[in-house]
């Protein structure tokens, strides 16, 4: 075996320290934003009707009279330690009702961080292996009228927006046929198979959206590896159908596949805030957007660097696993 | 379970099905060789089509009411979905022989060889720019007007709590649901169709930039969009959107022009890609050599040499990036942070009237509302695709 | 000796958009067992498809429209998928062009080796790699032991060629389809491909295919040749009475293109300033050095040819001289003036001097601009020409170079043929009105025919107009018609340089020797010839390694 670990290993971690380094230019891009908030940031923040009190103790919280770099290194050493900050929704109320406990950014994102792995794992279970399938079958049978048909449908779900695809199957699941709940109450010791319940309709609609996409961009990946020159040498050895799709085309085909599964788990983190509104689905995108509409900004903060660091984690690992599964890195000369 | 029983009998019987007919087909043909080397995936493929086709055709004859006289609201929006199908096919058809047999050489040689899908996307395309264009000539009211009758059902028929002066209804405060979706058309679409410019404009023209020149221009602009483009786009926008609410205050138009120039800012970094890659496919060619051998300046290599050549994909890429910003506006819309009110659209008005879906069971029409808005976003986005696909494929197809 | 294979009036159809068009109009063949028939052709004479066809495989888009193919009393063209598979890689086996993309890149070399011999039940895996080892070593293949356990990018182009050709014989078939097995290779290293394919073709008396549009290479191989063009049959005789006694006008046409010869010009009088100076260039990218301490002198109205095989340093010495690659040391004087290391800083006056043609018509032409405009645009920049003038000119210059202006100035690229386009090249170059042009691989990526008719004009423009020529050829055909003087290369260095004649008549230096050694003759007992003058282990890389 000529296996050279070093030299992969070598790529693997300059793509790794490339991710660390984009997270934090994501970081800072997040702060320097926020940071571009017109006139006196708290008053703004809290609208006109916001008591003394609470501008002041924003100010204080957010250390507002330090100069911009002081303030960015406070708070990413924050993050790192897990203190996401403190709502100003909380500070608001806290403050015009007085006393109270505080509940941090942390304790708010945790459970609903909880949710939406949930929702994107059950999503993920069923829209892969459906996309994988469906996709070599498509490539394998292409130009027949199951393509053309797929294509079609393909096509018109990828370009749907994700509220529409919600709502067709709200009408057919949940109103027509009374089979899943429409909206999905979750809450704390349910039952697995409740939860599983409560989470289906969001979950069938995310996987509408990624399904589509993932069949579409497998079935090209295979019909491209399918062209190759040796898929046709080895038909041309007498080599059974069957063979050779096992043999000479999926080893070849692992690259390309598990790159699209990424780049499309990565799409669900926009698809979600959509569909996690339309279902009240008590998920980070829904906290995100809730936040955003009363400019909550510890909070849209804090979940803007979740969303982006998932994103780029995942683009990384589709990165890293086509580096591993192709030969002719792992096989330097 | 039972209907899991069912399904698994149902697809046992499909392949047994298929077996049989391929073994007649087989006898009764002499062993063709298309039916000699059929796998027997294809031939359960074709009884298992034979079998939903069947369904399909059963389930459309089914009455539209019970006995008692309650709407059988699943038969009839499949009669709709059906029907529109069917319509949606046959306006496609009619269009393409039209295209076939009218105009320059050059446009009916397209049509020739163009796929029913392409030629669907063409006319719908066509008829949202005319409804876009003259949404004032055509929308029987305005779109801001508020009426006396607050409510009114769909249909037009006053006996179920229509009024045929709003056949789509009224919302709660009023205004008539046809004009605003017909406005709708304007503002969404137009804004989105301004924005995509914008984003073409910039990234466009950095991206040819970057490729011609490279060195460390390209080096800054790259790894800068890689950043960017390293915050998911929704994302993104919903962050700035934050912050522009802030700039804007209580001028509401002007978080609308802010949303413009965020939107177009951010899809510019998936132009700027591809601009820049189109580009430097070019830059490599002989003849960029020659004309830069020849002693020739920046502004004649990007205008003269390489924009010609990067045309073809370009357009391509402004149809799909045009339904990406239309469905990023149609979604903050609905998230109740884009377009803002008095101007009507489409995002805004799903939202406002998604509660009616729960009404299906027994005004199946009420339902439709929030539907019809949303369906008009997707009937675009799904139109300009099928003609992107089309023109990609086409494109490709010319290599072989 | 019985017949193996026959072929009867093959008709081949592909199709474009949506309908179907006839690539192949009825082609007959026969081959008997041990027998090899050389299929020759130009690009699009269907060669290809036909060998494949005798496989009974079609690519995807192409048919078989009528015709049959019988190969040892099984009908191909209705055979069941079945009984194809059966007879693919055990008893007919099939040799790519590109034996790098052909091999599988996730798998070993012996792994896909073996495969045939274990699917189709000839031999066991163990046996199978035994085996392969052992014709590894009849390929003469270095480490036959440890070549195979390498995967396909770990291996070099001609070390694959022949490791194919040994996963073709893994079965013993009783056909090889062997197609372009060579034409992607350098001469030194296609010599013992060659040698390797005929010694084995030989030792285990296999029928074969040899597809190919080299005449030289065919004359080597085959016993019988059948000629095509544009899918139709042209004439079929054996090698000799082929060679000596052509037939139809166009096989004659064929050989007569390496007849054509420049004529032969007076040596430049001494202390002559020459057009174009390389005086002692190294250059290179990053830190390596392609070209090392390069010196040659370009005169006026003459063809200095560059040779050498890729990766030698031509191209490289061509970027030098254009100013696109500025070298690290020495200089280009331009009519004994020092020019410019970088082309931008360049007058355009420079600029108009150093002109080029390219080997990739398609890609040196603006495929969105007509030929008018292409032509016209450097009239126009270095002339000042406009209107009325400039359209007189670029007419002038598409006469010169024998195109019907009316006809031409019009078009696009696209719509012009691959010998058109270099023409509308020259023109380009012509247009600037330079002293001197380089001339990279000119003819190259052309038929035979077209690219005797490019050499004609360059030649009968240089009578005219004076210009001087550095041509980049690998081809020596090309430099022994064209050139005066021979400039040859290897790894950046200037291995040896002087008149054509004295070039082409021995002693030479030992590279010089080998290349021109390599390149085959038109005649079929040159490789028996060679191999018998300097024996097996003297030829190809072999002999490069020993230099």
């Amino acid at each position: 075996m000529t296996c050279h670990v070093p030299g992969v290993l070598k790529i693997v971690l300059q793509r790794l320290a490339l991710g660390l380094v984009t997270l934090f230019v994501v970081s800072i891009v997040i702060f320097v934003a926020v940071n571009a908030l017109p006139g006196d940031f708290a008053q703004v923040i809290l609208g006109q009707g916001a008591t003394p009190e609470a501008v002041a103790a924003i100010r204080r919280d957010l250390a507002l009279d330090e100069p911009l770099v002081t303030r960015y290194v406070g708070w990413l050493g924050a993050i790192l330690t897990g203190d996401l900050g403190t709502s100003f929704a909380q500070l608001n109320f806290q403050s015009s009702l007085g006393g109270g406990e505080m509940k941090t950014v942390a304790s708010q994102i945790a459970p609903r961080f909880a949710n939406t792995i949930f929702l994107a794992g059950v999503t993920a279970a069923i829209a892969v292996p459906v996309a994988v399938a469906l996709g070599v079958l498509a490539a394998l049978y292409r130009g027949s009228v199951f393509d053309r048909f797929t294509n079609i449908f393909t096509l018109s779900s990828v370009s749907s927006p994700e509220f529409f695809l919600a709502y067709m199957l709200i009408l057919f699941l949940a109103v027509l046929n009374p089979m899943l709940p429409s909206l999905s109450n979750i809450y704390d010791g349910m039952a697995f198979s409740e939860r599983l319940r409560a989470t289906m309709l969001p979950a069938l609609t995310l996987t509408l959206i990624v399904l589509a996409q993932m069949m579409r961009m497998t079935r090209a990946a295979i019909i491209n590896l399918l062209a190759s020159p040796y898929i046709e040498m080895a038909r041309l050895k007498g080599i059974s159908p069957m063979r050779v799709i096992v043999r000479h085309a999926l080893p070849n085909a692992l690259a390309p596949i598990i790159n699209v599964i990424a780049l499309n788990l990565a799409y669900l983190i926009t698809g979600v805030v959509v569909v996690e509104v339309v279902f009240v689905y008590p998920g980070i995108g829904q906290l995100f957007v809730d936040a955003v509409k009363i400019r909550d900004i510890p909070v849209v903060q804090a979940c803007c660097l979740i969303f982006a660091a998932a994103y780029i984690l995942l683009n990384l690992t589709a990165d890293i696993l086509s580096i591993l599964s192709n030969p002719r890195l792992r096989h330097p000369k | 379970m039972t209907a899991l029983l069912y399904v698994s009998g149902a697809l046992l019987a499909c392949l047994a099905l298929g077996w049989l007919g391929r073994r007649i087909a087989q006898t009764t043909t002499g062993n063709a060789p298309r039916y000699r080397d059929m796998p027997l995936a294809v031939a359960f493929g074709y009884a298992f089509s034979a079998l939903l086709l069947g369904l399909g055709v059963w389930f459309y004859f089914q009455p539209t009411a019970t006995e008692a006289g309650i709407p059988r609201a699943s038969v009839m929006f499949f009669r709709w979905a059906v029907q529109g199908f069917v319509i949606f096919a046959l306006a496609a058809f009619v269009f393409r022989l039209a295209g076939r047999h009218v105009g320059p050489a050059g446009s009916r040689k397209m049509f020739r060889n163009m796929p029913l899908t392409a030629a669907f996307g063409i006319l719908m395309i066509l008829i949202y720019a005319v409804v876009a264009i003259f949404a004032g000539q055509i929308a029987p009211h305005g779109q801001a007007e508020v009426f006396n009758a607050v409510n009114v059902l769909p249909g037009g028929n006053p006996a179920t709590g229509g009024n045929p002066e709003f056949p789509l209804g009224t919302d709660q405060i009023g205004r008539d649901l046809l004009s605003r979706l017909i406005y709708g058309a304007q503002n969404t679409v137009g804004i989105a169709f301004i924005t995509t410019l914008l984003a073409f404009f910039i990234g466009g023209s950095l991206g040819f930039l970057a490729a011609t020149l490279q060195g460390w221009l390209d080096q800054l602009l790259s790894r800068g969009v890689d950043v960017l483009m390293a915050i998911p786009s929704l994302i993104f926008a919903l962050l700035l959107m934050t912050i522009a609410s802030a700039w804007a205050g209580s001028e509401k138009w002007l978080l609308t022009v802010y949303m413009v120039i965020i939107i177009a800012v951010i899809d510019s970094t998936r132009v700027f890609r591809l601009a820049r890659a189109v580009g430097l496919n070019i830059v490599v060619m002989d003849y960029i050599e020659a004309a830069k051998l020849r002693g020739e300046g920046l502004r004649y290599l990007i205008f003269d040499e390489i924009l010609p050549n990067a045309l073809a994909p370009l357009l391509a890429e402004f149809g799909l990036r045009f339904c990406f910003v239309f469905l990023t506006i149609a979604s903050l819309s609905f998230l109740g942070v884009g377009i803002q009110p008095p101007l009507a659209d489409w995002g805004t008005m799903v939202r406002d009237l998604a509660q009616f879906i729960n009404f299906a069971a027994f005004s199946p029409l009420t339902a439709t509302l929030p539907l019809l808005a949303a369906g008009a976003i997707a009937l675009l986005t799904v139109a300009v695709n099928f003609v992107v696909d089309w023109m990609l494929h086409k494109s490709s197809g010319l290599k072989e | 000796m019985s017949r193996l294979l026959t072929i009867n009036d093959l008709v081949l159809e592909g199709r474009s958009d949506e309908s179907w068009s006839r690539i192949v109009n009825g082609v007959s063949l026969t081959l008997d067992k041990g027998e090899v028939l050389g299929l020759i052709g130009e690009s699009g004479a269907g060669k290809s498809t036909v060998g494949l066809a005798a496989m009974g495989f079609t690519r995807d888009g192409v048919r078989i429209a009528g015709g049959s193919v019988e190969f040892d009393g099984i009908d191909l063209v209705n055979a069941s998928a079945n009984t194809k598979r059966n007879l693919l890689g055990k008893r007919i086996a099939y040799v790519a062009q590109s034996a790098a993309a052909s091999f599988n890149p996730a798998h070993r070399l012996i792994d896909q080796h073996t495969e045939g011999p274990v699917v189709h039940g000839v031999m066991g895996r163990g046996e199978s790699a035994e085996d392969g080892i052992e014709l590894y070593r009849r390929l003469r293949l270095p480490n036959p032991e440890e070549i195979g356990f390498r995967y396909p990018h770990q291996v070099s182009g001609g070390q694959l060629q022949r490791a194919m050709t040994a996963m073709a014989m893994s079965c013993r078939p009783d056909l090889i389809i062997f197609d372009e097995p060579t034409t992607a290779l350098d001469v030194t290293t296609q010599i013992e491909v060659l040698a390797a394919i005929r010694k084995i073709v030989e030792d285990f008396d296999t029928a074969a295919i040899y597809i190919t549009h080299d005449l030289a290479v065919v004359a080597q191989m085959a016993d019988r040749i059948k000629v095509l063009l544009k899918g139709d049959e042209v004439e079929e005789a054996t090698t000799r009475e082929m060679l000596d006694h052509p037939q139809e006008d166009y096989t004659k046409s064929l050989w007569a293109v390496r007849e054509f010869q420049h004529a032969e010009k007076p040596l430049a009088p001494k202390g002559a300033v020459p057009v174009i100076s390389v005086r002692n260039v190294t250059a290179g990218y990053g830190k390596i050095d392609v070209l090392q301490d390069v010196s040659f002198d370009i005169h006026e109205a003459r063809t200095v040819a560059v040779v050498g095989e890729s990766g030698s340093g031509k191209s490289t010495t061509a970027r030098c001289i254009t100013g696109l690659l500025p070298p690290r040391q020495g200089q280009i004087l331009l009519d004994g003036e020092a020019l410019p290391p970088d082309y931008r800083k360049r007058s355009k006056m420079q600029l108009r001097q150093v002109q080029m043609i390219y080997q990739m018509a398609d890609t040196a032409l603006n495929p969105r601009k007509t030929i008018a405009q292409i032509i016209g645009r450097p009239v126009q920049f270095y002339l000042g020409l406009r209107g009325k003038e400039k359209r007189r000119r670029v007419n002038e210059l598409l006469e010169h170079i024998e195109l019907d202006p009316a006809q031409f100035a019009g078009r696009l690229p696209g719509e012009l043929s691959g010998g058109q386009k270099q023409r509308v090249g020259i023109a380009r170059a012509l247009a600037a009105e330079p002293k001197f042009i380089i001339c990279d691989e000119v003819t190259s990526a052309l038929d035979q025919l077209v690219a005797e008719g490019i050499l004609r004009l360059l030649a009968r423009l240089q009578d005219e107009l004076q210009l001087s020529y550095m041509f980049i050829t690998h081809d020596l055909a090309t430099v022994r018609s064209i050139a005066d003087e021979v400039v040859v290369m290897k790894d950046g260095v200037v291995v040896e340089q002087g008149p054509k004649t004295e070039m082409f008549t021995p002693p030479h230096h030992a590279y010089t020797d080998l290349l021109l050694s390599s390149v085959p003759e038109m005649d079929p007992d040159w490789l028996d010839k060679l191999l018998a003058e300097r024996g097996v282990d003297n030829i190809g890389d072999a002999a490069v390694d020993k230099m």
